[in-house]
């Protein structure tokens, strides 16, 4: 539909290439309108949920969806997908959580307490490394995407169970003397009210979306994604930047994971089950196609908060958990549904003016 | 299905298309054409690739319904639905392309979609016992319980006429179905189908091998550019009168282009060998050497299969090569990726452009600077305004009509869909150019603009290097002509060579 055409006159490029662009978001914005529709329904339905206060509760909640969702959608646009996002979530909090207890390095018969920044490095290499041994994986080895992030889904949450025997790490504060504090700022803290959780999205949401417009890069993961063989074809290093989107989601993971865990001030093995079908659904609600090539930053962000502010308002309003769970699924089949319609009717419209007849079986073109 | 007046003779008209034609859009596939189809007998369709032959059998075949005219079966017009209906009116098709589902087993993949059902479910006793006669029959010994993926080329395209025949199909179209086979095999298949027609299966065959065809047909007709030119039966014909008809008098693509002076060797290709796709010890490409120079244009001649395709993907650095080397402007480029060699001056157009060449879900201008991306990115970010400039420039230098850069790449035409694959690999500014089969897929007059363009840069001192399978192409702006047959090269020609020359140099014009 919209996105289709796109200006061409040669004068655009705001700052995130395409630009915000309030007609054509509304032309194009199913998510929009559902977001719209979810606030005002639930505003009626209860006085609370309206609120400055709840809906930056909200919006944290959201933070934690929308950085998974955003490396999820690096990964689907070219194509792939990434399962093992929520485990990677959970072992860089248990990586992060460990280190804030100590590194005892037994050789020297000392312990290191290292600083929370460094702390955060290492559980951002953690979801990095993760990422790693996904994309050689797909890229390298040919192991269909779902199998090899379905395999780091289990064996990533694995380590996380060993490294901490089951538990959960509590005291991530850090003590003074040991100059390691400051774990909590993260999920607590507020700059201007904006919890720092919001803010780190809307950091990494600006980020990816001047990668995916304004860099060779992003071109090349919609490319790859459109259209594999041509890209390489093209001179587009094809398996690097299938390495690198699981990199990044590994990197979102764990942000993502360092986040959670200061929200919660514990670190614990099991948190973020499932986290990855809620990115799914957030890309696939923000209107990318699983086939690849297709989707965007703005999209993808409103479809975490779709289903964010969805959850969240139905427990304000007392609706049992097992009927969220339905309507969930119900919104994700919609969204999907919506999706399919969109892509269909596009190419029952599109003229069909092209040379080869409409089957482009090798067969029709020996004719 | 007998019919009310008694058994039809041998040579009695079964089937017929009257004045039938074809368009896709704006692209005239068949243009009325008169076919008819013989009881007991063997009718070849020769053509060249896009003359329309494919689009005739899908209609005969019910896959696709025709613009206009009528099909004739048994002397009464029919329409057909589907294949299906077509298949329970006994005409059946064999693709080139088998359409055996290879993890299969020979009885299942007979009894596919029909499947013969009992009280207790599919009875594969008597699916077994048909399948077991129906071999018989074939005079082939493979049990109908192996899987399909476990059997030879050949023999797959014996399940294929054993699922024919297991409809009843009086009439059998048969597509390229030697284009796989080895000589053994296609002895095999030929004593099938004499077979066939002493029990008065009428068939339509369709092969790019003129001499192999002319061994077992019985008629002759010959389409080019979607409309009949010659019909006669075998005894009236012989191999040059099938050639003169299927090439005719082409549409001029233009001379070699000349006074700008031929410059050094561009590309230098030295006894290349690449492995062949299918893991087999055969080689696709074996020793092939072929110099470029820079303002020269090289043509490649060759049937499907004869390595020009894989010979083009290796120098470009999609395909591994066994041995040899490739040498760009004095540098050895053998070992770079494709990445790497775009940006020291030489590209591949690819031949099939939905496959390798567009990106569908991107717009014409961001398929056309795909290739040039360092060429509008300054530090981090990419320009804007530099990249519509390279896209404005490209759209102009390649004359590609489309509303601009931003429309979609399904809203062109075939032509300018090539078009946009050539400007892309032209806005990297290359040294040497290699098209796969540049035409195909394309009307005449784009063809006459995209081998114009070639000129324009020969002119400009780019190498080029292009294949193509229609002969016509060979003889337009190339100084010399390869040809190429079985993965070797098999002789050269300036560019006053005959047509009968070149296709008898390309092993077209031998039996297999």
């Amino acid at each position: 539909m919209a996105d289709t055409t796109q200006d061409n006159s040669g004068s655009r490029g705001g700052l995130f290439g395409d630009g915000f662009d309030l007609g054509r978001l509304l032309l194009e914005g199913r998510a929009f309108f559902a977001l719209i529709a979810i606030i005002i329904v639930f505003s009626m339905l209860s006085p609370f949920y309206f609120t400055v206060n709840n809906l930056l509760i909200m919006s944290s909640h959201v933070a934690i969806f929308g950085l998974l969702a955003i490396g999820m959608l690096l990964v689907i646009l070219t194509g792939g997908i990434d399962l093992s996002v929520g485990s990677t979530l959970a072992l860089s909090g248990v990586v992060a959580g460990a280190l804030m207890q100590g590194v005892e390095l037994q050789m020297f018969g000392v312990t290191l307490y290292p600083p929370v920044w460094v702390v955060a490095i290492l559980a951002c290499a953690t979801g990095a490394f993760v990422g790693i041994i996904n994309g050689v994986l797909v890229a390298y080895f040919k192991v269909p995407a779902f199998v090899a992030t379905l395999g780091l889904l289990y064996v990533a949450r694995g380590v996380a169970l060993l490294m901490t025997n089951g538990l959960t790490y509590n005291n991530l504060g850090g003590r003074e003397e040991l100059g390691n504090t400051g774990f909590d700022w993260l999920g607590f803290n507020r700059i201007f009210n904006v919890p720092i959780g919001v803010i780190v999205l809307a950091v990494v949401a600006i980020l990816a979306m001047l990668m995916l417009n304004r860099t060779a890069l992003g071109r090349w993961i919609y490319s790859t994604g459109g259209n594999a063989r041509a890209a390489e074809l093209s001179g587009v290093p094809v398996k690097r930047v299938t390495v690198l989107v699981y990199v990044m989601s590994g990197v979102c993971s764990a942000i993502a994971g360092l986040v959670l865990s200061s929200q919660l001030t514990s670190a614990g093995p099991t948190a973020g089950q499932t986290y990855e079908l809620t990115a799914i659904a957030a890309v696939v609600i923000g209107g990318a196609a699983l086939t690849g090539g297709r989707g965007n930053v703005r999209g993808t962000l409103l479809g975490a908060f779709v289903i964010g502010f969805l959850s969240d308002g139905l427990v304000i309003i007392g609706v049992s958990s097992y009927w969220q769970t339905v309507f969930t699924g119900a919104v994700i089949v919609l969204a999907v549904l919506l999706n399919s319609i969109q892509y269909g009717g596009r190419k029952r419209s599109s003229p069909k003016t092209t040379g080869t007849p409409p089957s482009s079986t090798p067969k029709a073109k020996q004719a | 299905m007998t019919r009310d007046d008694g058994t039809p003779a041998i040579g009695d008209v079964v089937l017929s298309a009257r004045n039938v034609a074809k368009s896709f859009g704006n692209v005239h596939a068949l243009k009325g054409v008169n076919f008819d189809v013989h009881y007991g007998q063997v009718t070849t369709l020769f053509g060249e690739n896009g003359a329309g032959k494919s689009t005739l059998m899908k209609i005969l075949s019910g896959v696709i319904t025709p613009s206009s005219g009528e099909i004739v079966l048994d002397g009464a017009p029919v329409v057909f639905h589907s294949s299906t209906d077509a298949r329970d009116r006994g005409i059946s098709i064999i693709h080139q392309e088998l359409s055996l589902a290879p993890n299969l087993s020979v009885r299942d993949n007979i009894f596919m979609g029909r499947e013969i059902t009992g009280p207790r479910g599919v009875d594969y006793a008597e699916e077994e016992r048909q399948s077991r006669a129906l071999m018989e029959e074939l005079e082939e010994d493979i049990d109908p319980r192996t899987p399909v993926e476990d059997l030879r080329l050949g023999q797959q395209q014996v399940v294929e006429i054993a699922r024919a025949l297991s409809v009843n199909s009086r009439i059998l179209i048969m597509d390229e179905p030697t284009s796989a086979l080895s000589a053994s095999e296609v002895e095999v298949l030929f004593k099938v189908i004499r077979d066939l027609k002493a029990r008065g299966v009428a068939i339509v065959y369709i092969s790019h091998h003129l001499e192999e065809a002319l061994q077992i047909t019985d008629h002759a007709v010959v389409l080019r550019d979607g409309a009949m030119t010659a019909n006669a039966p075998r005894d009236q014909i012989d191999l040059e009168w099938i050639v003169r008809n299927m090439v005719g008098e082409n549409f001029d693509l233009g001379s070699p282009p000349e006074g700008h002076g031929i410059g050094e060797v561009a590309l230098s290709i030295r006894d290349l060998d690449v492995p062949d796709a299918s893991g087999k010890d055969r080689l696709a490409v074996d020793g092939v050497s072929i110099d470029v120079r820079a303002g020269e244009i090289v043509c490649i001649y060759g049937l499907m299969g004869a390595g020009r395709t894989e010979m083009m993907e290796c120098v470009a650095g999609r395909l591994r090569s066994n041995g040899g080397s490739v040498t760009l402007l004095g540098e050895d480029v053998t070992r770079l990726r494709i990445s790497e060699r775009i940006a020291r001056g030489l590209v591949l157009v690819p031949e099939d452009r939905q496959r390798d060449g567009l990106v569908q879900t991107m717009s014409v201008g961001q398929n056309l600077s795909l290739a040039s991306i360092s060429e509008f990115t300054r530090g981090l970010f990419t320009s804007n305004r530099r990249e519509s400039g390279i896209v404005q420039d490209s759209i102009r230098d390649v004359h590609i009509k489309t509303d601009g850069g931003g429309a979609a790449i399904g809203s062109l035409s075939g032509g300018n869909q090539q078009k946009v694959v050539i400007g892309k690999m032209l806005a990297t500014k290359p040294k040497v150019v290699m098209l796969d089969e540049p035409s195909r897929g394309i009307d005449v007059g784009a063809k006459a603009e995209v081998f114009g363009l070639l000129a324009e840069g020969a002119r400009d001192g780019l190498a080029v290097l292009y294949s193509t399978s229609e002969v016509g192409e060979c003889l337009s702006v190339a100084h010399r002509i390869i040809v190429m047959a079985r993965g070797r090269i098999a002789a050269e020609f300036g560019p006053d060579a005959t047509k009968e020359q070149i296709m008898a140099a390309s092993g077209e014009a031998v039996a297999a």
